[in-house]
């Protein structure tokens, strides 16, 4: 088990901000710090993961899942969010689907200077949406989970989270 | 080569409750189906999707019997979503995959290698326990009973003859009679289910 110190973004933490919005499926495809939340993830009874290969089915299975009365949460990396440009547009937002999706921030550092353009066009390829979106950095920011949960809810429209911490990748 | 419109009148006799979602066929099924509140003709919000938003509906709606219509173009776009159906294996979905050998919406161009895939072959080596495939209406016909009578997910390619569109898109006539939204609406309401 890996040992997570006082303020960090703990797998743990993000684990309750998705028992608290009733989430029932994360539709995910692994990025590179993720695993321990998934070891977590999997081991509960009361949530269905859902693999795919490819980040923009993650859309559509989401929206699926939504038509059917489940609240999905979308668990990907930035690279591949911006490759699902198409599947976001058509599946997300024309369906109004009132999903969130937890996008781990490649690239991302506190200090704003980065060298991997996965970073540099996140936030842009968002604004180009209209997709609102909150970055969680450590333990303190996530309630900002809850907060995309209720406004993904009251918009029927897709949020998102950006995990600036990628669970204790980057900033180390 | 089968015709669309035939092949989903055979099967509207043995579609009793099941949500079914049309895909490519909706401008056949919408003339054809008695329970539209129990369709989900979302038209095409973006290419790829459609096996995995009937996955999605399957998973979550596990006592309905789910009918997709998928198309090959759609198959080969994210064909990385038959493992994720064959893992997730919902018992009451129906993977069935209209094949014309092209892309007929944007003037008739083939998919690539459009008359040497296999696709009952790699959705079986994806993990669907059950595949069909079938090239005249008859053969179709005879084994629907059997094919929804087992339990999903089964997967049925179907050779289609092509209905070639080649007008701008704006200048086509719209067959869908509802918005996608209230498509999906009208499907909550008639089930009940509350929610966004």
């Amino acid at each position: 088990m890996t040992q997570h110190g006082e303020g960090e973004l703990s797998p743990e933490v993000v684990m309750a901000e998705m028992k608290k919005n009733g989430v029932t499926h994360v539709v995910w495809l692994p990025d590179s710090e993720t695993n321990f939340l998934y070891l977590l993830m999997e081991a509960d009874p009361d949530l269905d993961l859902i693999p795919v290969s490819r980040e923009g089915q993650a859309f559509s299975t989401a929206a699926g899942l939504t038509v059917g009365g489940k609240k999905p949460v979308i668990l990907i990396q930035n690279t591949g969010m911006m490759e699902s440009g198409d599947s976001l547009r058509g599946w997300g937002l024309s369906l109004n689907i009132p999903v969130v999706m937890m996008v781990g921030y490649r690239g991302w550092t506190r200090h704003g200077v980065n060298t991997d353009t996965a970073a540099t066009y996140t936030e842009r390829f968002l604004n180009a949406f209209g997709i609102q979106y909150y970055l969680v950095e450590n333990g303190e920011d996530a309630p900002r989970i809850s907060v995309a949960f209720e406004e993904a809810s009251r918009t029927r429209r897709p949020v998102a989270v950006l995990v600036g911490d990628e669970y204790h990748g980057f900033n180390r | 080569m089968i015709d669309t419109a035939e092949m989903l009148k055979a099967f509207a006799p043995h579609r009793g409750d099941s949500i079914v979602i049309p895909g490519r066929g909706g401008r056949h099924w919408t003339q054809i189906s008695d329970q539209p509140n129990r369709d989900l003709p979302v038209g095409d919000p973006a290419m790829g999707g459609h096996a995995s938003f009937g996955l999605g509906v399957a998973l979550s709606l596990p006592d309905e019997r789910v009918i997709l219509f998928d198309s090959e173009g759609d198959v080969l776009m994210n064909m990385g979503a038959l493992p994720t159906i064959a893992e997730k294996a919902p018992k009451n979905f129906y993977h069935f995959m209209l094949d014309n050998e092209c892309y007929a919406t944007t003037g008739g161009q083939p998919v690539p290698n459009a008359k040497n895939i296999a696709y009952d072959v790699i959705a079986k080596g994806s993990g669907y326990p059950a595949t069909y495939a079938f090239d005249n209406l008859e053969d179709f016909a005879t084994h629907l009973e059997e094919i929804l009578g087992q339990p999903g997910p089964v997967f049925v390619a179907l050779k289609v003859n092509p209905e070639v569109e080649n007008t701008p898109i704006g200048a086509r006539v719209r067959w869908q009679t509802r918005s996608r939204t209230q498509v999906i609406d009208d499907l909550k309401d008639e089930l009940g289910i509350e929610g966004p």
